[in-house]
């Protein structure tokens, strides 16, 4: 199979000349265990863009992302945000650069026994003293920010409940909410659908899309769903083994390009129940999906 | 069963059984008022003794967690070895060195019991914190958050429940360990309880004994719903 890139358009067409905000140098990751997760990655977001980062498990997608916010430590390369070089902080400048860089999880990753409040304020943890956050006294400007964007994401009278007492849609507003607080220049957002049903699915998609939107911010969004991706990202990036093997829009994500990303699959199937797809998602696409 | 068995004694015991009993009772309820400063002493004995433990215990316990610990090659096996000294000293052997080492009274119990403690808070808490969810702390972590806030907003809310009702448990433990402290001079209702044995006084056994029983079901009610609350 050809390793090379399916790049029908050069993401200098894709960014539209817009300013980079986000970029990567053949950055590399090797596991003490010496697996290779991630080879030579190479490429860079303008404000604005959502990017779906699809593949099949084990392809890096986690690997490559927690390496822009440093949580993984890249083994080689070089990753910019703005004009600072990630790759070349430790320690305090490190947790500066991260506090530019909001994250979205999995498993929404909220600190279940803190309310609502107190876990979206802790986006502003990187900006507080250390007593400042003990005591929970925090300015009365990330306190009204906080407010706001509880507000935005639906969730404006559940302030007070702790996070344990929401269900997993909710939690995932909570988080979006949080990292949203930092005042991010970058949202990163790791599988943030996958403990979530198709409904709830799409209207977190939706969330993070409208406020990228609002906000300019770009997003890179792993997700293994590949029709949701194609839905709300405005750029697809397919890796597999650790290597990109696709970078275009959306719309020439074809069955060669799929096959390139995941291997064979009966493809005409999966595209025609997107077709027919609506906010009732379908559960049969899931499993036809489960490409892994 | 052994060849000094005394057989003669052993088929004795019925006898003095009931002897014994025959003078426990009645108990001798007047002297009850003897008792309440020692019944008092005894509760601040464990009530202290386990501040002290669990104060001390709650760094060792961050030193000892795999996951929380500065360095898993030195700092890590010390609290360890903090922890298993601490564990392997009964109560009652730590006062008796020392009432040795700072003479008779409850300042000794105190400590005794505060340092049967350490080992015991500090090796549940450090299993609770290895036991925390990571997501929750590398959310916190990818906010910019310093190591200090990541303590305060991703681990302590987490085993704080397990602190509490650790914490309890070894006091209501406490309780009932610094009731015999006095056997070996540490104060309390122990030291009561040697005089009583040293002069026969079997009547006053009875009331000390009925006191400790007291004591320890309202502790362990009193644990029991702190328990309950927290988690």
């Amino acid at each position: 199979m050809s390793r090379d890139v399916l790049n029908p358009l050069t993401h200098i067409n894709i960014s539209n000349g817009k300013k980079t905000v986000l970029e990567l140098k053949s950055l590399s990751k090797t596991y003490k265990t010496g697996d290779r997760a991630l080879t030579d990655i190479s490429f860079s977001v303008p404000a604005g863009q959502v990017v779906g980062l699809i593949g099949p498990s084990g392809a890096g997608k986690s690997s490559l992302i927690r390496c822009i916010n440093r949580l993984v430590e890249p083994s080689s390369g070089s990753i910019y945000l703005g004009e600072t070089e990630l790759t070349k902080l430790s320690g305090r400048a490190l947790r500066q650069a991260r506090r530019r860089i909001g994250m979205i999880f999995q498993e929404y990753a909220l600190v279940e026994r803190l309310t609502v409040m107190e876990n979206v304020l802790s986006g502003r943890l990187g900006y507080v003293s250390g007593w400042r956050s003990f005591l929970r006294r925090y300015p009365q400007t990330d306190i009204d920010q906080a407010f706001g964007l509880l507000e935005r994401v639906g969730l404006g009278d559940h302030y007070n409940k702790r996070a344990d007492e929401l269900s997993g849609g909710q939690r995932q507003r909570v988080g979006i909410a949080r990292a949203l607080e930092q005042n991010p220049e970058l949202l990163l957002a790791d599988e943030p659908t996958a403990s979530l049903d198709p409904k709830t699915s799409r209207q977190i998609m939706r969330l993070i899309q409208g406020v990228c939107r609002e906000m300019n911010l770009p997003a890179i969004i792993n997700i293994h769903d590949v029709v949701l991706a194609q839905n709300f990202a405005d750029r697809i990036i397919g890796l597999r083994a650790g290597q990109v093997v696709f970078d275009g829009p959306p719309s020439a994500l074809s069955h060669k390009a799929l096959t390139c990303i995941y291997g064979a699959e009966d493809w005409d199937q999966v595209q025609q129940s997107s077709e027919s797809q609506n906010d009732e998602f379908l559960f049969s696409n899931a499993k036809v999906l489960e490409l892994t | 069963m052994t060849e000094d068995t005394i057989w003669a004694f052993v088929a004795d015991a019925p006898r003095q059984a009931s002897d014994i009993g025959g003078r426990m009772l009645p108990p001798r309820w007047g002297y009850l008022n003897q008792l309440w400063q020692p019944l008092w002493d005894t509760l601040n004995i464990a009530t202290l003794g386990t501040l002290i433990g669990v104060i001390i215990a709650i760094p060792v316990a961050f030193l000892a967690a795999g996951n929380t610990t500065p360095s898993r090659h030195f700092v890590r096996p010390m609290a360890l070895l903090i922890i298993v000294t601490s564990r392997s000293i009964n109560s009652l052997i730590w006062a008796l060195l020392l009432v040795a080492i700072i003479g008779p009274g409850l300042l000794a119990g105190i400590v005794a019991i505060g340092l049967r403690s350490i080992g015991f808070v500090a090796k549940l808490l450090y299993e609770a914190i290895e036991e925390i969810d990571e997501n929750q702390v590398e959310a916190v972590r990818a906010t910019g958050a310093s190591r200090v806030q990541v303590i305060d907003y991703a681990i302590i809310p987490q085993i704080l429940p397990a602190f509490w009702g650790i914490s309890v448990f070894r006091w209501d433990i406490n309780i009932r360990e610094s009731t015999i402290l006095g056997l070996v001079g540490a104060g309390g209702l122990g030291l009561q309880l040697q005089s009583s044995l040293s002069t026969l006084a079997w009547n006053q056994v009875t009331v000390i004994f009925l006191v400790i029983v007291a004591t320890v079901v309202v502790s362990e009610w009193v644990s029991a719903k702190v328990r309950r609350a927290v988690l």
